[in-house]
């Protein structure tokens, strides 16, 4: 088994205009290198996990610990190096005047030499496929380039850990998946621990472990393969299920043999155009 | 329209003065402003009006962008000269028409004063229409740097100036966007009296109000993610240069204002 990066025991958080707890209880662990995606529908508590993963808020009661250090007061500075945020909203992240400037600002906050600063920048551009628009303006560039730059901003400090707060699910179809094709390449060549806190189950389909969270409660863990098994169940959380997954069953239904409940429209696709050669 | 208003202002061009450090191109403006006090006959003005001149040649800017901005400036300046022809009564009078009387000295102070109007608006224009604006911040952190001892928020001005900047366009598509729908929902903006025009403002600021709050939060919280905690140990990823060009402009400005001293009167 791969070991445990960040601990969260018996988490309990209240927004202090609120009267019901935002989290509630919540225990599990995150492993070095996994892909996890913690979903739920508006209101589970999945984003004020993130909050609370980065210092931004405190817990009420229970810990955080990220890799060996307990986030406090005193630790929030260092787990914050540990961890790489992206938030929703491409323009409301995107501080620098120009492309160069906003991957810098993180470097510039850290008090890295200007000789390193560039060489990072550089790098964590070219990690995104973002290395022609060094100069480019916010305004002349799409959400999904703005994401970009914002998961290059993230890189360049070297976290261990990069949190997905909703990062895709203000962008296009095609800017939703250049994002995600950019975080699995950086997963599988940089080893990077990456959480993802969505309700776009596609999305949530390609982690390798999922968490479902309701009222501000764990609901289930596991892999989503097994998540997508509870039908039902998630679609009575306020969650759909994939298409490729609810068309699988479909065609079971119809029964026309397809081995397994695809999380993917291209592994689907796959078996019906290759099935009936097999026949 | 609005978009050509603000970034019309700079004009990327490859001149000497585009080149030059921000920094020497503020010291110079600023004290040009207190050079030109120091004219006041026609040999000094002469040296002013060669001195800008020679800037603006050298800048290599377009003159419609030149005089394209400063349309409204020249109204004010027709005023002033007209303010001084009527109100200046010194000096034998060179032209009478029934009551109507202009004096020498108001001729001269008119010229003089609107020509010193003129220059100033021309020198400032040159520096925004050859430096992009996130220079100028730059520019400007740089030289107020020592007024940190005073605990004057310098770096805390700097950003505030550059974030300011850059959500500039950002703005503009929202109120533009803010402006289609509200359009939509039968709100008159290009047309009917000019009160109602004025009031139809309310429903374009309010929303653009509540969303700029509104990323103003989300982009705090961005900014501490990212280990934002104040100007204290920041390194600065752009670099100002000094170069000879600079110390060669002062120079030349400093040899005008010699110039000025000798012969003013």
């Amino acid at each position: 088994m791969k070991n445990s990066l960040v601990q969260i025991r018996n988490l309990s958080f209240k927004y202090d205009e609120h009267a019901d707890y935002a989290l509630k209880d919540v225990t599990f662990d995150i492993y070095e290198g996994e892909w996890l995606a913690i979903v739920g529908h508006n209101g589970s508590g999945k984003s004020t996990m993130a909050k609370l993963l980065n210092g931004l808020n405190f817990p009420k009661e229970g810990s955080i610990t990220v890799d060996n250090l307990l986030l406090s007061e005193e630790t929030v500075w260092d787990i914050r190096d540990k961890i790489g945020m992206v938030f929703q909203n491409p323009d409301n992240q995107f501080v620098g005047t120009t492309v160069q400037d906003d991957v810098a600002f993180g470097l510039e906050n850290h008090g890295i030499e200007r000789e390193e600063m560039i060489k990072r920048v550089h790098d964590a551009l070219e990690s995104v496929k973002m290395e022609e628009f060094l100069d480019q303006e916010p305004h002349h560039l799409s959400g999904g380039q703005k994401q970009r730059v914002a998961i290059a901003g993230v890189l360049a400090l070297r976290p261990n850990i990069i949190v997905l707060d909703e990062a895709t699910s203000m962008l296009d179809p095609r800017g939703r998946e250049e994002v995600l094709e950019t975080i699995r390449q950086l997963k599988a060549s940089q080893e990077m621990t990456v959480i993802s806190i969505t309700h776009d189950l596609e999305e949530a389909a390609k982690a390798d472990r999922m968490i479902v969270m309701n009222k501000g409660q764990l609901y289930r863990e596991g892999s989503p393969e097994d998540i997508f098994q509870l039908d039902e169940e998630l679609i009575s959380l306020g969650l759909d299920i994939p298409f490729p997954v609810k068309m699988s069953k479909m065609l079971k239904a119809l029964n026309i043999p397809v081995s397994k409940h695809h999380l993917s429209e291209e592994e689907l696709v796959e078996e019906l155009w290759t099935s009936h050669s097999k026949m | 329209m609005m978009e050509k208003m603000i970034f019309g202002r700079y004009v990327p061009a490859d001149s000497v003065i585009h080149r030059m450090d921000p920094r020497s191109k503020l010291l110079i403006v600023l004290l040009f402003v207190c050079v030109v006090f120091l004219a006041n006959n026609a040999i000094t003005y002469g040296a002013l009006v060669v001195y800008t001149l020679l800037m603006l040649a050298m800048s290599k800017v377009p003159m419609r962008f030149v005089f394209g901005g400063l349309k409204l400036v020249f109204i004010l300046i027709i005023f002033t000269f007209l303010m001084h022809i009527f109100l200046t009564r010194e000096g034998p009078v060179i032209f009478e028409l029934g009551w109507f009387k202009v004096y020498e000295e108001g001729l001269r102070q008119g010229i003089f004063i609107s020509l010193r109007f003129f220059l100033l608006i021309l020198i400032t224009s040159i520096l925004t229409l050859t430096t992009a604006p996130i220079a100028i911040t730059d520019g400007l952190e740089s030289l107020l740097g020592p007024l940190k001892k005073l605990k004057f928020p310098v770096h805390e001005l700097a950003l505030m100036m550059s974030i300011a900047l850059r959500f500039i366009p950002t703005l503009m598509e929202e109120t533009d966007k803010i402006m289609k729908a509200q359009s939509a929902r039968g709100v008159e903006f290009s047309s009917g009296p000019v009160k109602d025009r004025v009031m139809a403002i309310i429903p374009l600021l309010i929303p653009l109000f509540v969303s700029s709050f509104k990323r103003a939060e989300e982009l705090a919280t961005a900014m501490e993610a990212r280990g934002y905690r104040g100007g204290d140990g920041r390194t600065r990823y752009r670099k100002l240069v000094w170069s000879g060009i600079d110390t060669l402009m002062l120079l030349l400005l400093l040899a005008l204002t010699i110039l000025l001293i000798i012969f003013r009167t």
